[in-house]
C-alpha cells in the first residue's frame, strides 16, 4: 500500500527539490549568515568568524543614531499604515457613489497609474516637482504662501515621505475596497430604502459595516509592515540634512554595513528588525485569522 | 424630499470635482515631467515650464540614447526580465501543482508548506544575503539578480489557490487514463492555468523591471547595471555624468541641463511600464481576487 502510493508520489517530492534548493541557498543560508551578528566579522573566516557574544548589540543600542531611526521608522510607519487605510476606503466609497461606468473606469485606471512605476522614478519626479525652485512651491508663490523645502527640512520630510507614500499606493488599496464595495448584496440597499434611510444613512449603516472586515483585513495585515518605513523611497529621497527625521532602520544598515563596511554591526541591526517584524508579522497573521477569518495559507 | 434631491445634486457635483483633482494630482506630475524633458534648459531653469514644453527640443533625448550607457542599462534590464521571469514561472509552476494536493495526496504536504512560507516572515536581511551572493561568486553577474528570486513564494501562493479552485474531476479523469502527475501537469493543468499564470507573469515582470537596490548592490561595473540601478545613479549625479559625457561641458548646457536630462531618462525608464500598464490593471485586480481565495 504504501509503495503504491510512494510510486504515484515520488514525482511531485522531485518536482519541489528546485525550489526547496533555491530557498536552502538564497532564504536560509543568509539567515544562518545572521551569526556574524554575534561575531566580528573577518572576510577571510567568513561566517566562522570569532564570536564576540552580544557585543554588537550592546554597541548600537549605546549609539543615538541608532535609537534615533527606531523612532523615525515607527513614526514615519504608523502615519503611513493609517493614512494607507483612511485614504483608499474614503475613495472608494466616493467612488462608489459616481454610477456612470465609463467615467468611474477612466478615474480609477488614473490613480493607479504611480503604483506601478518604481520609487527610483517616483523619487525623480518629486524631487523635480518638490525642490525649492520646482513646479509645487511655484504655485504656492502665485498663491502668496512662502516656498517650502519639502526634501531639505527635518520638520517636513516625514511629512512629506508619508503623504506622497499614501498618493503612490492608494490607488491599489481603493481597488481592494471597490472589489468588497461591489460584493455588498443590494438586497440590504433596497430594504433600507423600504425603511426610508437616505443615501448618507445607508453608507453609515449599511456600507461602512459590510466594508468592515476587508478593512479589518488589512489593517491587520499592514502591522506586519510596522518597522518598515520604507526603503525604496526614503534612500532615494533623503540626504544628511535630513538624517534626525528621515533616517530609518534600513537606511541606517545600508550605511553603517555597506557604505562602512561594518558587516556585523550591520547584520545585528538587521537581526533586531527581522525579530521585530517577525513577530509582528506572525501576530498579524493570527489576528487576521481569527478577527477576519482570512487564512493568508 | 425636493432638498434632497438638491443636497444629492451638490453632492455630486462636488464629488466630481474633487475626483477630478486627485486623478490629476496623479497624471499631472508626469505631464510636468514629458514637459521638462522636451524643454530648453534656459526655460526650465527660469521656471517657466508647467505642462507643456516650452521652446521645443528633443535634445535631453538625443544626450539619453547617445551616450550608450543607457542604452546598456535598457538591454540589461530587458535580459533580465526575460531571464528573471521565465525562471520564475518554471519554478512557480512545478511548485505550486505538488503544493496543490491535500496532505494524503501529498506526504509531508504540510512541513512543505511550512519551510515554503517561513521564508516570506524571517530573512537574513541586506547583509548577510550580499555577503552569501558574494561568497557564490555571484557578484556582477546577471545571475545575482534572478536566481535568488527564482522561486516568489508569494505568488506560487496565489497560482497554488487558482489549481485548487480547478474542478477537481479533470485530473481524476487523467489519473484513472494512467497519466502520471508530470503528464497531467503540462497536458491537462497548463492550458487550464492561462490567466492565472498571465496574473502571475505580470507581477513577477513588475517585480524584475522595478528592482533597483539589488543590482546597486551586487553589480560594481556600470555597463551591467540594469536601467533602475543606472537611473538611481543618475538622478543623484546627473550633473557628473554631463561633465564627463566627452562633448563640451558649456555647450551641453545651452541645450540642456541636469533637470531636462534626468527627465528624460526617467520617462523612457517608465514608458515600458506604461505600455504593459492596461494588461497590469485588468489581471492585478484579477489577481488580488484569486490570492485572496481561501485555500
Amino acid at each position: 500500500m504504501i509503495g503504491k502510493k510512494l510510486k504515484r508520489q515520488w514525482q511531485l517530492h522531485v518536482l519541489l527539490i528546485p525550489g526547496i534548493i533555491i530557498l536552502l541557498i538564497f532564504s536560509y543560508y543568509p539567515l544562518y549568515g545572521l551569526v556574524i551578528a554575534f561575531q566580528k566579522y573577518n572576510p577571510g573566516l567568513g561566517f566562522n568568524s570569532p564570536w564576540v557574544g552580544l557585543d554588537n548589540f550592546r554597541y548600537i543600542f549605546s549609539q543615538p543614531n541608532f535609537l534615533r531611526t527606531i523612532g523615525n521608522t515607527f513614526y514615519i510607519a504608523i502615519f503611513k499604515m493609517i493614512l494607507g487605510i483612511i485614504v483608499p476606503v474614503t475613495f472608494a466609497l466616493l467612488l462608489n457613489e459616481i454610477k456612470n461606468d465609463l467615467t468611474k473606469r477612466v478615474f480609477q485606471t488614473l490613480i493607479y497609474i504611480p503604483n506601478f512605476l518604481s520609487w527610483v522614478i517616483v523619487a525623480g519626479v518629486l524631487m523635480d516637482l518638490l525642490a525649492t525652485d520646482g513646479i509645487v512651491n511655484r504655485f504656492l508663490n502665485v498663491l502668496g504662501m512662502n516656498a517650502i523645502s519639502f526634501l531639505g527640512s527635518p520638520s517636513v520630510f516625514p511629512w512629506t515621505m508619508i503623504i506622497s507614500d499614501t498618493w503612490k499606493g492608494f490607488g491599489f488599496g481603493t481597488v481592494v475596497y471597490l472589489a468588497a464595495l461591489a460584493g455588498i448584496d443590494p438586497g440590504l440597499y433596497e430594504a433600507a430604502q423600504v425603511d426610508g434611510a437616505k443615501r448618507f444613512k445607508q453608507t453609515i449603516y449599511i456600507t461602512i459595516p459590510m466594508l468592515m472586515p476587508t478593512i479589518i483585513l488589512m489593517s491587520v495585515l499592514s502591522l506586519g509592515n510596522i518597522l518598515n518605513a520604507g526603503f525604496d523611497q526614503i534612500f532615494n529621497l533623503y540626504s544628511p540634512i535630513v538624517y534626525e527625521s528621515g533616517d530609518i532602520i534600513d537606511t541606517y544598515v545600508y550605511r553603517l554595513g555597506v557604505e562602512q563596511a561594518q558587516y556585523s554591526v550591520g547584520a545585528a541591526v538587521g537581526m533586531f528588525k527581522s525579530v521585530v517584524s517577525c513577530v509582528m508579522l506572525s501576530m498579524s497573521y493570527i489576528l487576521a485569522d481569527k478577527v477576519a477569518g482570512y487564512r493568508v495559507f | 424630499m425636493k432638498k434632497n434631491n438638491i443636497g444629492r445634486t451638490v453632492f455630486k457635483i462636488f464629488n466630481y470635482i474633487f475626483m477630478t483633482a486627485i486623478c490629476l494630482t496623479c497624471v499631472l506630475p508626469f505631464v510636468h515631467l514629458l514637459a521638462v524633458s522636451f524643454s530648453s534648459s534656459s526655460a526650465v531653469a527660469a521656471g517657466k515650464v508647467n505642462f507643456w514644453p516650452v521652446e521645443f527640443t528633443a535634445y535631453s533625448y538625443k544626450f539619453a540614447l547617445e551616450g550608450g550607457k543607457f542604452l546598456t542599462a535598457l538591454w540589461v534590464s530587458v535580459k533580465r526580465v526575460i531571464l528573471g521571469v521565465s525562471l520564475n514561472m518554471l519554478f512557480m509552476v512545478i511548485t505550486a501543482y505538488p503544493m496543490s494536493k491535500t496532505k494524503e495526496q501529498l506526504a509531508g504536504r504540510n512541513i512543505y508548506m511550512i519551510f515554503f512560507v517561513a521564508t516570506m516572515l524571517i530573512s537574513g536581511g541586506m547583509i548577510p544575503t550580499y555577503l552569501v551572493i558574494s561568497r557564490l561568486g555571484l557578484l556582477n553577474s546577471i545571475w545575482s539578480l534572478t536566481l535568488p528570486y527564482a522561486l516568489p513564494v508569494y505568488n506560487m501562493v496565489i497560482l497554488m489557490n487558482f489549481i485548487r479552485n480547478l474542478p477537481a474531476g479533470v485530473e481524476e479523469a487523467a489519473m484513472i487514463d494512467g497519466a502520471s502527475p508530470i503528464q497531467i501537469l503540462v497536458r491537462i493543468l497548463l492550458p487550464l492555468l492561462k490567466p492565472a499564470l498571465a496574473t502571475v507573469c505580470l507581477f513577477c515582470v513588475v517585480f524584475h523591471w522595478n528592482s533597483w537596490f539589488d543590482g546597486m548592490l551586487y553589480i560594481n561595473e556600470t555597463t551591467k547595471l540594469p536601467l533602475q540601478s543606472y537611473l538611481q545613479t543618475l538622478v543623484k549625479n546627473f550633473e557628473q555624468i554631463m561633465q564627463t559625457a566627452g562633448t563640451n561641458y558649456v555647450e551641453l548646457l545651452s541645450r540642456m541641463n541636469a533637470r531636462t536630462g534626468r527627465a528624460a531618462q526617467l520617462f523612457i525608464g517608465a514608458i515600458p511600464l506604461m505600455l504593459i500598464y492596461p494588461f497590469l490593471q485588468k489581471y492585478f485586480a484579477k489577481g488580488l481576487v484569486i490570492g485572496s481565495e481561501k485555500g
